[in-house]
């Protein structure tokens, strides 16, 4: 910089002020405010809000709803997270390699990325619903017959994880595809000469290469799995008995349909602290492997 | 040798099976769609190769739910958000790319946080701060805890990072204050960046449904994934031939526009994934 | 005091004078209204239509009526009407909001709104049933609009396959697992068609109201903060729920999908649902077979709960848009409107004088089962409502569904949920 740096600081800061404006409004403050209301009980036009200290908090302890979405929450993020971003792997292998008409493939796994969650889900539900749904057409030609997918506690939260997993793999391949694209042509060819073999390959090869894509995408998915729940407004409602619902439809359901802000923030507030817990050990692990400089 | 060589090629043929496998299977949402859509409602879950074909369907769907209006209220939103994302997050990016001040990398720090704690965990809290600036059901009410991109403010660092400073101390040799060098010179030379946020923006707000299905409750305001949800879950239960016709409609144009420029759009996703 | 007393008085009437005059000058009255149409279709169109007639009978009144989506919404947006800008006047929500709007201080009685005889009357032309939702103590604070009960469609053509008597369908528990069990076909394990279905996702607690009311048991009392759910009666009309599943095999086990019960009926993958009044035309114009339409079956006494949307009229209003509001809501709830939107959509006629129409006295002789809701009604009871009604009609319905997937025992999901609802509704007491 040349110019005299007092002009340099006020001109960053000037710069920044806009998005730092919208971003204290509806990200910091919100995140604060969240906090702070989670110690006050729900008002309302009789009895005023009150400070309550952790009662909320005693009352999330209890609340049986609450600790079943957490359950669900967690085999969502353990299911999905790892097998569409495997799934994208393969994919971006699939259509970097030499599949005949793999511009059709790529298409096809990138087209639910583009597709919104909530209009498809109505699609999935003619999927899902026994006896005539497709899943149970299908089945019905070998046989086998029908299951209630959607109304079983067993298979319910399978069917949602199935729908993510479709929806993002295909997003998350782009990544990957990017990461295979910068990789030389020379590397494949250099370890065909010594005899190795693709899974070798793949394993010693590729695998470490695409690290910082994975962690990348890593993030992404651990995002989504916090943060996708549309298709339940369609599938599921969170049923039966809350065999599907997870943190975020839970809080949406407490804060507009149970109307109570208070507990909704309470629920809120541990939903950031799972992701500040995750925001930190990224930041822990990425340091070392990542250069944002 | 040669019957490795069959082996290999079986394996071969195997898994270009299994990919294409997997395509379809990706692909079946939209292609029972289309099937339901355009075949009569009784066809909607018997497959059967002679079905009539029928536009009926959209007709029905068109003149059950002001589609149009919900069009229009998306296209806005998308616009408004878009604009507002590329000034903000721009100007934002300039400052971290290019200029020096205290507590510079702080403001970075919680600029990222946002990445972490996007507005979908908020809804509670920014429904309130909606109601008490009277911005709950308006469209940009919607758009405005999205307008500072954490993404976009990163991506297009990344990008003016990149840009070689002699092009700047140039322009400066030419007379440009900050605002004319920004403007001459970071902008153009980052179109590619902005292309490729534009996209990702514009899909990811056009399906976006959680914040618009609570901030908005009226026909003026509602986008089309919101419309689409209550237009296809009412309470006497699903025609799957109109809501599939419902929901052809709505994905429409961002599907024609994926299949005529899939190159591109693919291309700029995977500009946006680069670091 | 007294001169302060006397100083705002005088205040007051010059107020109220400058208001009418200003009133009358401007000589017209803006009334905002929401209304949800929860079963979608172009019904918009018709209350729009209906609207721009009162407009035209009273040049006087400018109605800006918006559609809000379904009930939740509705009840959303006049919850954030009443907190900031947009105020309506009145709107048609939830009949078990009630208690909600009641607690948020939204909502005034009707009681202080009619003036006259002739209002006072009108009030009470609704069938009885219609108006318990609307009514808590001891005032009216609902006027009841698009309203529906539950009753079982029945396909006429499997029962005569069966060998039932498609004329006579089931009219007591019983019969319902007797006439179920000759109905479910099977090929091997594969079942082809169920006996019955009754829907447990989306409105769980409704249908419920339904099989508990026919055992001999409210769910609720009608002060909103008292709920039955543990009581034996409610037990055992839950036990019979999960029979026709588990023990009789007449019903898929696990819980059945509300949205899409009505193509499992219209493919003929099941005998018989219990399914909304709502649902009627749409039944008729999709129907490929023979069906008909049978009031619920009893086990003590026949029972359905009502359902649906009433008018309300907000607090945030003054006199003369008070007025008009009572005007407008007349005017919507006519024996010809109703006639005429019963006709549309299959909701119920709201009072006798809607069935003496000429015009739904003819539909009701052309297509019988149009009058089965309504002859259901004598039997009727409230919708489960009670103050922190989203909460509670939760619990009930989580404690439904466990049930049904086989998780608990009726006795043990239900005194769980009547603890839980006793501890939200002890404050109310």
């Amino acid at each position: 910089m040349i110019r005299r740096p007092s002009q340099s600081h006020i001109h960053g800061w000037l710069l920044l002020m806009p998005a730092a404006v919208f971003l204290i409004a509806f990200t910091y403050y919100p995140t604060i405010a969240t906090l702070a209301k989670s110690f006050f009980s729900q008002g309302n036009a009789i009895k005023p809000s009150r400070f309550v200290g952790l009662e909320n908090y005693e009352y999330l302890l209890t609340d049986e709803v609450f600790w079943k979405v957490v359950g669900n929450n967690i085999i969502y993020a353990a299911t999905t997270i790892p097998i569409s971003i495997g799934l994208a792997m393969v994919m971006a292998l699939w259509v970097n390699g030499k599949l005949p008409f793999k511009s059709l493939a790529r298409m096809s796994y990138f087209t639910p990325t583009i597709l919104p969650m909530i209009a498809v889900a109505n699609i999935w539900l003619f999927f899902y619903t026994p006896d005539i749904g497709l899943i149970d057409q299908v089945a019905g030609v070998f046989g086998i017959s029908g299951h209630n997918w959607l109304g079983d506690p067993d298979t319910v939260l399978g069917c949602i994880i199935i729908i993510t997993i479709w929806k993002e793999a295909g997003f998350f391949m782009i990544f990957y595809l990017a990461a295979l694209q910068t990789l030389s042509p020379e590397l494949e060819e250099a370890a065909k000469l010594e005899g190795a073999g693709r899974w070798y390959y793949f394993r010693r090869v590729i695998f470490p290469l695409l690290m910082p894509t994975t962690l990348f995408v890593l993030i992404n998915a651990i995002i989504n799995s916090f943060k996708l729940v549309d298709q339940l407004f369609i599938l599921t409602k969170g049923g039966p008995d809350n065999s599907s619902s997870l943190l975020l439809y839970y809080i949406y359901e407490v804060a507009f349909s149970f109307l109570d802000q208070a507990y909704a923030s309470t629920l809120t507030v541990v939903l950031l602290i799972a992701l500040a817990v995750i925001a930190i050990s990224q930041f822990v692990f990425l340091d070392k492997k990542v250069h944002y400089q | 040798m040669r019957s490795s060589n069959i082996k290999e090629t079986i394996a071969l043929q195997l898994e270009n099976g299994a990919a294409y496998l997997l395509a379809l299977i990706w692909m079946l949402p939209l292609i029972y769609a289309f099937w339901s859509a355009f075949h009569p409602s009784e066809y909607a879950t018997r497959f059967d190769l002679f079905a009539p074909l029928t536009l009926d369907n959209f007709r029905e769907a068109w003149s059950r739910a002001p589609f149009a209006r919900y069009f229009l209220n998306t296209f806005i939103l998308v616009s408004i958000i878009l604009c507002a994302q590329f000034i903000l997050c721009t100007l934002a990016a300039y400052a971290f790319a290019r200029f020096e001040f205290p507590g510079k990398s702080l403001a970075f720090g919680l600029v990222l946080l946002q990445l972490m704690i996007m507005p979908e965990v908020l809804i509670v809290e920014n429904y309130v701060t909606m109601s008490q600036i009277g911005l709950v059901d308006s469209i940009v009410g919607i758009g405005l805890p999205y307008m500072a991109s954490a993404f976009g403010i990163f991506l297009l660092r990344q990008t003016f990072k990149t840009i070689p400073k002699e092009l700047e101390e140039a322009a400066k040799v030419e007379g440009c204050g900050p605002f004319q060098i920004l403007w001459k010179v970071y902008v153009p030379l980052a179109r590619p960046t902005y292309v490729a946020f534009g996209l990702v923006s514009v899909s990811y707000h056009w399906n976006n449904f959680l914040w618009p299905l609570v901030i908005t409750n009226s026909v003026t305001t509602r986008p089309l994934t919101v419309g689409l949800a209550i237009f296809g879950a009412p309470e006497s239960g699903v025609d799957w031939s109109i809501i599939t016709a419902g929901t052809l409609l709505a994905v429409a144009p961002l599907l024609v526009a994926f299949l005529l420029f899939q190159r591109q759009f693919v291309q700029s996703f995977m500009h946006a994934g680069i670091k | 005091m007294l001169t302060k007393l006397k100083h705002h008085a005088g205040k007051w009437t010059l107020a109220a004078a400058l208001g009418l005059g200003m009133a009358s000058s401007a000589s017209a009255v803006d009334l905002t209204m929401y209304y949800p149409v929860a079963v979608g279709g172009p019904l918009t169109k018709v209350v729009d239509g209906m609207v721009e007639d009162f407009e035209k009978a009273n040049p006087d009144i400018n109605v800006n009526a918006i559609y809000a989506g379904n009930y939740n919404d509705a009840r959303i947006k006049a919850l954030a009407a009443l907190q900031s800008g947009e105020p309506a006047q009145t709107s048609v929500m939830f009949s078990i909001d009630i208690y909600e709007l009641i607690e948020q201080g939204a909502i005034v009685p009707y009681d202080d709104v009619v003036e006259t005889e002739e209002e006072k009357a009108w009030l009470n032309s609704f069938y009885p049933a219609l108006m318990e939702n609307g009514k808590t103590q001891g005032k009216t604070w609902g006027i009841p609009f698009q309203r529906s009960t539950i009753v079982m469609y029945y396909n006429k053509d499997a029962f005569r396959e069966a060998g039932l008597d498609p004329e006579n369908p089931p009219a007591t528990w019983d019969e319902l697992v007797e006439a179920g069990k000759k109905l479910t076909k099977k090929n091997g394990d594969t079942v082809e068609q169920w006996g019955a279905m009754i829907p447990s996702t989306g409105y769980p607690y409704w249908m419920f109201g339904a099989l508990a009311m026919q055992n001999g048991q409210t769910l609720m009392n009608s002060e909103g903060n008292e709920t039955y759910f543990n009581a034996p009666a409610t037990i055992e009309a839950l036990q019979y729920w999960q029979d026709l599943g588990n023990k009789h095999g007449i019903m898929p086990s696990g819980t059945i999908e509300w949205a899409t019960l009505r193509q499992n009926f219209l493919e003929g993958k099941t005998a018989m649902m219990w399914h909304s009044t709502g649902n009627l035309t749409a039944v008729k114009n999709d129907a490929s077979f023979d069906f008909g339409v049978a009031m619920l079956p009893a086990q003590k006494r026949r029972g359905t709960p009502t359902g649906g949307g009433n008018f309300y009229i907000f607090e945030k209003s003054s006199p003369e848009e008070r007025k008009a509001a009572i005007k407008l809501i007349r005017f919507l709830t006519e024996p010809e409107r109703t006639a005429e939107w019963s006709i549309g959509t299959g909701y119920l006629g709201t009072g006798p004088d809607a069935y003496a129409t000429p015009e739904l006295t003819q539909y009701v002789k052309d297509f019988p089962p149009a009058a089965v809701a309504r002859d259901q009604l004598e039997f009727a009871t409230a919708e489960l409502s009670t103050f922190q009604n989203g909460r509670v009609r939760k619990l009930l319905d989580d404690a439904i569904q466990s049930v049904l997937i086989g998780d608990k025992t009726p006795a043990e999901a239900l005194d769980s949920a009547q603890k839980q609802a006793d501890r939200l509704l002890k404050n109310y007491r």
